[in-house]
């Protein structure tokens, strides 16, 4: 069995322990480089991308984690997770000295942080998720739409070279369609050993994202 | 389901308990502080909060000054807003509808019906399920926990004693909240009807909790945390997160003492980084002992 850390500094680590446990594979906390030595694959979950990059930082963990992510351990971000992973932010926070916040990198991305808005257009709707053939019920059906929970999310803006768009949220399928201006946003995307979602498959009860990301961290995918 | 239904047809869904919850869920692990200007709502942010709770006056503030405590001027409220990134929280007066609509059109993230503030309805709470916006409330014990939650509360609180530096409080509403949740797992289901006559809750709710042994929305801590060894303890016993009000910045050095509450949050199981942490903080606020406050002045009894 393949074992994944979740980033555990701040967050829902809780629950992404638990779908990972319910799809799986074995999961542990992850707060200390040696801890990360222990793991397969990655999650950084949801919560605040200022204050997980701070923590990261401060108890030093961002070197180890940048070092392994290059060196080709699987990692799945969810929302601030996505954050971290991506190697630009178009609007990052500032700190008191100016500094804008950093993150780990290596996914060839640019995110936008709250793009759907503030917490009252925060929402929950179903969107079509490629890469999750594995679940439709034969091979000739289309797996079953994902059901997926915006919070305070950021969209992706950019995608380098290599990096595969997984899903899309349609102006209709938005709460506040005026952030969107007509277009459809970027909302999961894969390049290679690294997954990332604005969305949270861990508070939903959905299985299939962590699914998929353990077939990654076992080589199946 | 079929491969002809399985397309994204249905409409977005804004305000449902789910996504409500689900950002509470996103704040565990981390400290909100509450500020009352935008320079202290960067200060907080600099430090590592996850959210700040803009109010009018600080509790001890509103302790030493006395007189009506009300939610924060709007101006406020949008300089807040502007001056961070992280989610903004608001206080509004115990059934005060309207602010609470006010805020809400605002824009802040997440509304705080706080006993702290001067209450405005002796009998009713605000019917929460009426907003997109999430509440957080505060709770002595699970009763009124639950029943906050009926009301549509998306996030509890312990309420302390807010404006003290006094933990004990705290430590009190967080056990007793645990310890209630204990005894109803432990439960025979025939028993739970009485068990939710007592608690004065509604029913389907104590079954629920006995059934899973948790409450279904977050839990944090807050009132009389001073510094970050009171953090670390309200998490081992059992806070998902800690609230932080006149602490940090009624403290010697705000900024420094609200980082290392951050990190001794996270690292609450941890004593040699909490000693790390609480070296060199400089003064703690100056508290005041919640048995020296006479009963008609103590916050934690506003609210049923």
């Amino acid at each position: 069995m393949v074992t994944i850390g979740v980033l555990a500094l701040q967050g829902d680590v809780r629950e992404h322990i638990s779908a990972l446990e319910h799809s799986g594979a074995a999961a542990m906390p992850v707060r200390r480089p040696g801890e990360l030595d222990a793991v397969d694959g990655l999650v950084i979950p949801g919560g605040e991308s200022t204050t997980i990059d701070k923590l990261t930082r401060i108890f030093e963990l961002a070197d180890p984690l940048k070092k392994r992510i290059e060196a080709g351990m699987p990692v799945y971000g969810s929302c601030a997770g996505m954050i971290m992973l991506a190697e630009e932010i178009a609007d990052p926070a500032t700190d008191l000295k100016g500094e804008p916040q950093q993150t780990l990198g290596g996914l060839d991305i640019t995110v936008r942080r709250n793009a759907f808005g503030r917490q009252r257009e925060s929402f929950e709707t179903d969107l079509d998720f490629r890469g999750l053939e594995f679940s439709a019920p034969s091979p000739d059906q289309n797996p079953a739409p994902v059901h997926a929970v915006f919070i305070r999310a950021p969209w992706v803006e950019r995608v380098g070279e290599g990096v595969e768009v997984l899903a899309t949220v349609e102006p209709s399928e938005a709460s506040h369609t005026a952030t969107l201006r007509g277009a459809a946003r970027i909302v999961a995307v894969r390049s290679r050993h690294l997954l990332a979602t604005s969305f949270h498959p861990e508070v939903t009860g959905e299985r299939r994202i962590h699914e998929l990301f353990i077939r990654i961290v076992r080589g199946e995918a | 389901m079929s491969s002809s239904e399985a397309t994204s047809t249905h409409a977005p869904v804004t305000g449902s308990s789910r996504v409500k919850r689900g950002m509470a869920e996103m704040l565990k692990g981390g400290v909100i502080m509450d500020v009352v200007t935008p320079d202290q709502a960067r200060i907080a942010e600099d430090a590592g909060a996850v959210a700040v709770m803009a109010l009018e006056r600080v509790p001890a503030d509103i302790r030493a000054q006395g007189g009506v405590s009300r939610m924060s001027d709007p101006d406020m409220v949008d300089g807040i807003i502007e001056a961070v990134s992280i989610p903004v929280m608001a206080k509004a007066r115990i059934g005060h509808f309207v602010e609470a609509q006010v805020l809400q059109s605002l824009g802040v993230d997440y509304i705080d019906e706080s006993e702290v503030l001067t209450p405005a309805d002796y009998t009713n709470h605000i019917d929460k399920w009426n907003f997109t916006v999430p509440f957080v409330c505060g709770a002595t014990n699970l009763g009124e926990a639950l029943r906050r939650i009926n009301e549509g509360a998306a996030m509890i609180r312990s309420k302390g004693e807010a404006g003290t530096g006094d933990v004990s409080n705290a430590t009190g509403h967080m056990r007793q909240i645990r310890s209630e949740i204990k005894r109803l797992s432990a439960m025979p289901e025939d028993e739970l009807y009485v068990a939710a006559k007592e608690l004065q809750a509604p029913y389907e709710l104590v079954k629920e909790i006995a059934q899973t042994g948790k409450l279904p929305v977050v839990l944090f801590t807050a009132g009389g945390i001073a510094t970050p060894a009171d953090a670390a303890m309200m998490m081992q016993l059992g806070a998902d997160g800690v609230f932080v009000g006149s602490g940090i910045f009624k403290s010697g050095n705000p900024a420094e003492r609200a980082a290392a509450i951050v990190k001794a949050t996270t690292f609450h199981d941890d004593p040699d980084v909490i000693a790390k942490v609480s070296r060199g903080l400089g003064e703690a606020m100056v508290g005041i002992n919640v048995d020296e406050i006479p009963q008609p002045h103590r916050l934690a009894e506003r609210g049923w």
